[in-house]
């Protein structure tokens, strides 16, 4: 199992959201963050005065999918999160060692599954 | 002009009750209409402020319906709009509304000052203290008509669309829709009869709307507002409460802007179109919240304040004219009219406060419900009464048609004019100096990219977490709760080894 930890603008994730869900993978979460990376920071100015913000707001997207689907997962972030532009934000492919359902207490790679239909409550 | 005229009525008429022959009795005549006259204007003076606070209803309507990154940029509006607006009017704005004139525009009254000579021939006055509160009382509803242009434009527009569409819309645009209704122009007689719109359903708040759809049709949705098949999706705004202050500062707003459309107190008839105005917000409130239960089955927050003031908007030109029991008519249908008019629009058109809707169509029905429901008791001279007085009543159901299809052609003609001169401008706005911020600027939020600071900078700037240093005290409602035992501290830090180990 692989967990994969995107930083991403605000305006790709709703497209990436869009087509993970359509190849199978609804499960995911986004983390509200504020960091840096090469992009320079925001100058705000308050009553004449400056600050400089030497970090800015980013989306950090984790999902974590079985091993073959890797690939997968890495191109879709790609494609909607390249404008080319500095700030596009970096993907981090870490390793998992376990995953566990708290409803149930399975573990494994059984728990990335998606759900059977019957199993959703409406 | 006419309130002017109205004003002088009254003295004469309060003159003419005291009996002549009594030595002192011309002056003390003269006395208590002067005094009648200035407690006119005391009225007008209270209801001034009442229409003036009305910009911060839009305000906060506004930047609550808008997202966080987009909060300070609404204020700036609101103040850069409102001083603008208030220099055109008084250097061209109010000569063309309200300076005698021709039937298109007013030639006398620029450069507003004391003394100056407003008007020609028999209608010519000399500027005075009230004539000075008349005229900064017809600078707040302009102020109002402007503010409600941008409610269809938030979070896109340039900073500089707002301050040269307020020079035209403050000099020209109100001041020509003005002038045809209350400044004896074009629309003040159509075949021997006047529009009647009490306080301007039309002259307000439908120019206003006018002008939301001509910028709204240049500038575009929203990044976001409408997916790859065109469908619309909603974009929430940051806070309901402040969206609920602001409807209830317009709510009050209303009362200065209706009642104060009285012009005098005489017979207190003020209370009856403030009462008017108040059954009609409560109506819109209720229409409102029953249209979108029965559309959704929830009880829409932002809807429900979108319905207090289409009830608002929709009272506004009969509340002068119709009689109690039409005034929640008029509110619910208004409360029903918005609901529906807000979803139709959403699927073609990014209005993110819904001032088409709240604005535009109900200010064309508040207009029209005045030819519906105008009773005879209260229209003005020439006019005919509402066409339900035709059917249930006594009157000529022909003189009630027409005075119907009168109303009709205010509501045309304002919205010719104003949509024409409104889409020239922005047209040329969107030609020279563009229209519509570029797409990262709108993503980051006018706030950083049009004003360099934050409305909200918390949301957006890290901030470091509190510490005291060593050892922690808790406070709990005020008293100190005794820090945790030494023994527990190590305990939960192994690495340190100690005491308890």
């Amino acid at each position: 199992m692989k967990k994969i930890e995107a930083f991403i603008r605000h305006e790709a994730f709703e497209p990436i959201r869009a087509e993970l869900l359509d190849k199978g993978f609804p499960s995911l979460s986004i983390i509200e963050a504020k960091g840096s990376g090469r992009q320079k920071g925001i100058v705000e100015r308050y009553r004449g005065s400056t600050l400089t913000v030497n970090v800015r707001p980013k989306l950090k997207l984790e999902v974590v999918v079985e091993d073959k689907d890797r690939d997968l997962v890495v191109e879709t972030i790609l494609k909607h999160a390249r404008t080319g532009e500095v700030g596009d934000g970096k993907i981090f492919v870490l390793p998992v060692e376990e995953a566990i359902r708290i409803r149930t207490g399975e573990d494994g790679q059984s728990v990335l599954q998606l759900h059977e239909e019957s199993e959703i409550p409406t | 002009m006419k309130k002017r005229l109205l004003i002088a009525g009254l003295g004469a008429a309060v003159a003419s009750l005291v009996l002549p022959g009594v030595a002192s009795a011309a002056p003390l005549a003269d006395t208590v209409a002067e005094k009648a006259s200035e407690l006119d204007m005391v009225w007008v003076a209270v209801a001034c402020v009442l229409v003036f606070l009305m910009q911060a209803g839009f305000m906060f309507l506004e930047i609550g319906f808008s997202r966080q990154k987009n909060v300070g940029t609404g204020v700036a509006k609101i103040l850069i709009n409102l001083a603008i607006v208030t220099i055109a009017w008084w250097a061209i704005g109010y000569g063309v509304a309200e300076g005698g004139g021709n039937k298109i525009f007013g030639d006398t009254g620029f450069f507003f000052h004391f003394n100056q000579t407003i008007g020609s021939g028999s209608e010519a006055f000399q500027v005075a203290g009230g004539d000075s509160m008349l005229m900064l009382y017809g600078l707040a509803f302009c102020a109002v008509s402007l503010a409600i242009v941008w409610g269809t434009t938030l979070e896109r527009i340039k900073f500089g669309a707002y301050v040269i569409y307020a020079i035209v819309f403050g000099a020209v645009i109100y001041p020509l829709i003005a002038h045809a209704v209350w400044g004896g122009g074009l629309l003040s007689d159509i075949g021997g009869k006047p529009v009647m719109d009490f306080a301007g359903s039309s002259v307000v708040h439908l120019t206003g709307a006018v002008g939301a759809l001509a910028a709204l049709l240049l500038l575009g949705p929203r990044i976001g507002k409408y997916d790859a098949d065109g469908k619309p999706r909603a974009i929430p705004g940051h806070s309901m409460p402040l969206v609920g202050l602001g409807v209830i500062i317009l709510w009050i707003g209303w009362f200065g802007f209706n009642g104060g459309s009285t012009f005098e107190t005489s017979a207190s008839f003020f209370g009856e179109v403030m009462l008017n105005t108040q059954l009609a917000a409560a109506a819109g409130v209720i229409g409102a919240s029953i249209a979108v239960y029965m559309k959704s089955r929830t009880l829409d927050v932002g809807m429900a304040g979108n319905g207090a003031i289409a009830g608002l908007v929709g009272i506004t030109a009969p509340s002068g004219f119709v009689e109690y029991w039409a005034a929640p008519i008029i509110g619910l249908v208004a409360g029903f009219i918005v609901v529906y008019a807000v979803l139709a629009i959403d699927r073609l058109l990014d209005d993110p406060v819904g001032a088409l809707s709240a604005h535009g169509l109900a200010g064309i029905w508040g207009t029209l419900a005045v030819g519906i429901f105008a009773s005879p008791r209260l229209i003005v001279e020439g006019a005919g009464p509402g066409i339900w007085y035709g059917i249930f009543g006594d009157e000529s159901l022909g003189t009630a048609f027409g005075q119907l299809g009168v109303q009709g052609l205010a509501v045309a003609f304002t919205f010719v004019v104003v949509f024409a001169i409104s889409i020239a401008t922005f047209a040329l706005i969107k030609a020279t100096i563009g229209l519509r911020v570029p797409a990262e600027e709108e993503d980051a939020g006018l706030d950083i990219s049009s004003h360099g600071m934050y409305g909200y900078p918390e949301q957006f700037i890290p901030q470091p977490e509190y510490s005291t240093g060593l050892p922690t005290t808790l406070h709990r409602g005020g008293v100190p709760v005794a820090a945790p035992a030494p023994a527990q501290m190590t305990a939960t830090e192994p690495t340190s080894g100690g005491l308890s180990a």
